[in-house]
C-alpha cells in the first residue's frame, strides 16, 4: 500500500512537471535544429545537433550588443541598488526608531504602483532628457523598481543579526565605519549575495520597460528576443538558439535563488 | 551625531523612492487634465475631466476592463489552484524531488518576450506548432489559438510563467506546517481529505492570500505577453488596461488621454495594495 502510493506520487511528479517544462524543453531541442528540421512535420524528436543556429543568431541581429546591454544594465542596476538600499537597510535595522516601521511599510507601497501608471511620465521625462533609447533610462528604472525589495530583504537579512556582537564591538570603542566593515559586512554578505542576485534575476528578465524605453541602442535581450514576433518567416531554430542564449544564465541563477525569490517578492510575508 | 547618521544613511534610499513615487504621480495628475499630444505641439491647455471622459468612452475601454479582469482572475485561479495541488505532490518524498522541484520552477526564470514568442510560434503555430500537431495526432482539426482565442492564449502564457511561483510559495509555507498535528489527527482517524479540509487549507489561507495580491499587482500590468503575440487584437479581443494605455501614449501620442488611463490603473492597484500592506504590516513586528 505504502509501495503502491510511493510509486504512484513518482510517477504523477514526474509526469506532471515534465509536462509543464515540455515548452522549456522544446525550446532547447529546437534551438540545436536546421530551420527545416524545426517546421518539420511530424517533429522530429531525434536528428543531428547542429550549432548552426547559435552562429546565425549573430548575423541577423546584432547579439552581442543586446547581450552587453543587459550584463551592463542588470548588474549596474543591481550595484547601484545596493549601494543605495545597504545603508538604508543597516540604518533601520539597527537603530530602529518610532517611524522605521512606517518608513518600511511606505517603501513596500511605492512598489505596489503598477509600472503603467508611471510609464508616460517616465517616457516624457526620458524623451525630454534625451535618454529614450540609452543604458542611463534603464539602469536608472531598473535600479529605483528594485529598491524597495532590496531594502525590505535587507532589513531582514540584517535583523537577524544579534545585536549582543554589535554592542561588544561598540563597548571596544569601533566606530560606525569599523563596525559596518569588520562586524556586519561579513555576518551579512549571504544576505548582500542572495539580494543581488534577486535583483539581478528581475532586471535581467524586466521587459516592461526595455520595451518601452529602449530599441536598437539600448535594447536588452528582451527586446532583441520581442523582434522576433514579426511574421516575415520561419526562423524557430535561430528564435530558440536566441532564446536559449538569453534565458539559460539566469534560470541557473534563479536556480540558486529560489528562496530568496519567495522572500523578497513576498516581502517576508510567507515564510 | 547619533541621531544624525542613521538618517543621512537613510536619506538616499527615502529620496530616491519619494521621487520616483511622486514625480511620476503629480506629472500624471496634470498630463491627465490638460490637452496633451506629443505630435501637436501647442499650449497644455486645461481641459478639466475631458480625457477621463474620452478614455472611458472609448469604445475600447469596456473590453480592456473586462479583459484585464479575465485575465487576473483566471490566472489566479490557475495558478493557486494547480499551485496547491503540485507544491502537496511534491511535498511529500520521492526519487528525483530535487529535480523535480528545480525543474517547476524554471518557467518563473523565462523572460517573458521569449515566453509569449515560444508559446506563439513553437506551441501555438496552426501549422506547425506542437498543439496543433497533438490535435491532428489525436484526429481533431488544430486550432489558430492566437487568432480564434486571443485571450485564452494570454492567459495560457502567463498562467505557465507564474505557476511556478505560486507553487514555491505553498512549498515555502508547507514547510513550516505542524507533522505532529498531522500525524495526530490521522491516529484520531482523520482521512487525508479531513486533514487537507482541516488543517492544510488553514494554514495556506495567508501564503494564498499574500499570492493572490502580489499577482494582482504584477498582473495588472501583463504588457511584454500582448505586445510581442496579438498586439491586443484581433481588434480588442486581448488589449487589457495597460496595453489600451500603451496604445494611448506611444502609438495615438495622446500623453493627456493616456494618463487618465494610468490613474484609473493606479486606483484598481491599489485596491489590492492596501490589503497586502495591511497584512504585511501585521507580520513585521
Amino acid at each position: 500500500m505504502k509501495h503502491l502510493a510511493l510509486i504512484v506520487r513518482t510517477l504523477a511528479a514526474w509526469s506532471i512537471t515534465l509536462l509543464i517544462v515540455f515548452p522549456l524543453i522544446w525550446l532547447v531541442i529546437t534551438a540545436f535544429k536546421t530551420e527545416q528540421q524545426a517546421i518539420a512535420i511530424p517533429p522530429q524528436l531525434f536528428f543531428t545537433p547542429t550549432m548552426e543556429s547559435f552562429h546565425e543568431v549573430d548575423e541577423r541581429s546584432d547579439y552581442f550588443l543586446f547581450a552587453k546591454n543587459s550584463v551592463i544594465t542588470s548588474v549596474v542596476s543591481t550595484l547601484l541598488g545596493l549601494l543605495i538600499a545597504a545603508p538604508a537597510a543597516y540604518s533601520m535595522a539597527f537603530f530602529r526608531t518610532k517611524r522605521t516601521r512606517d518608513i518600511l511599510m511606505w517603501m513596500l507601497s511605492t512598489k505596489m504602483m503598477p509600472a503603467v501608471g508611471a510609464l508616460v511620465p517616465i517616457y516624457v521625462m526620458a524623451q525630454t532628457a534625451g535618454l529614450l533609447d540609452s543604458l542611463t533610462a534603464l539602469i536608472i528604472v531598473f535600479t529605483l523598481s528594485n529598491l524597495p525589495i532590496m531594502v525590505w530583504m535587507l532589513y531582514s537579512g540584517f535583523k537577524d543579526i544579534p545585536p549582543d556582537i554589535l554592542e561588544a564591538a561598540r563597548m571596544d570603542g569601533a566606530s560606525i565605519w569599523g563596525e559596518f566593515l569588520h562586524v556586519i559586512r561579513p555576518l551579512a554578505m549571504g544576505t548582500l549575495a542572495s539580494t543581488g542576485l534577486l535583483c539581478l534575476v528581475l532586471s535581467w528578465n524586466e521587459a516592461f520597460w526595455s520595451l518601452n524605453l529602449s530599441s536598437a541602442k539600448a535594447g536588452t535581450l528582451a527586446t532583441l528576443i520581442a523582434s522576433y514576433s514579426s511574421p516575415e518567416g520561419l526562423f524557430w531554430a535561430k528564435l530558440s538558439a536566441a532564446s536559449l542564449m538569453a534565458i539559460a544564465p539566469i534560470v541557473v541563477v534563479g536556480w540558486f535563488s529560489q528562496k530568496q525569490l519567495v522572500q523578497g517578492l513576498t516581502f517576508g510575508a510567507v515564510k | 551625531m547619533n541621531r544624525l547618521l542613521p538618517r543621512a544613511l537613510m536619506a538616499p534610499a527615502v529620496v530616491t523612492l519619494f521621487l520616483w513615487m511622486i514625480v511620476p504621480l503629480v506629472m500624471t495628475i496634470y498630463f491627465s487634465v490638460v490637452r496633451y499630444n506629443l505630435m501637436q505641439p501647442g499650449p497644455k491647455d486645461f481641459l478639466g475631466l475631458a480625457n477621463f471622459e474620452y478614455f472611458v468612452t472609448d469604445p475600447d475601454f469596456g473590453p480592456s476592463v473586462l479583459n484585464t479582469l479575465m485575465l487576473l482572475g483566471s490566472v489566479i485561479a490557475i495558478t493557486v489552484i494547480l499551485g496547491v495541488a503540485l507544491a502537496l505532490l511534491v511535498n511529500e518524498s520521492f526519487p528525483g524531488r530535487g529535480i523535480v522541484r528545480v525543474l517547476l520552477i524554471s518557467p518563473f526564470f523565462v523572460m517573458p518576450t521569449a515566453n509569449a514568442l515560444l508559446w506563439k510560434h513553437m506551441m501555438m503555430n496552426p501549422v506547425y506548432g506542437v498543439l496543433a500537431q497533438v490535435a491532428i495526432f489525436f484526429g481533431s482539426t488544430p486550432v489558430d489559438w492566437l487568432t480564434d482565442h486571443p485571450l485564452f492564449s494570454v492567459i495560457l502564457m502567463v498562467a505557465w510563467q507564474w505557476l511556478p511561483f505560486a507553487c514555491l510559495i505553498f512549498i515555502t509555507s508547507l514547510q513550516s506546517l505542524d507533522r505532529d498535528q498531522m500525524e495526530a489527527a490521522g491516529m484520531d482517524g482523520a482521512n487525508a481529505l479531513q486533514k487537507f479540509w482541516f488543517l492544510t487549507l488553514p494554514h495556506l489561507g495567508r501564503p494564498i492570500a499574500v499570492g493572490v495580491m502580489i499577482e494582482m499587482i504584477f498582473l495588472m500590468s501583463v504588457f511584454a505577453e500582448i505586445f510581442t503575440t496579438t498586439g491586443g487584437g484581433p481588434g480588442n479581443e486581448s488589449t487589457n488596461v495597460a496595453f489600451l494605455i500603451f496604445k494611448q501614449a506611444l502609438m495615438n501620442f495622446d500623453v493627456g488621454v493616456a494618463s487618465a488611463g494610468a490613474l484609473f490603473a493606479v486606483v484598481l492597484a491599489n485596491i489590492a495594495a492596501v490589503f497586502l500592506i495591511r497584512m504585511i504590516g501585521k507580520n513585521l513586528d
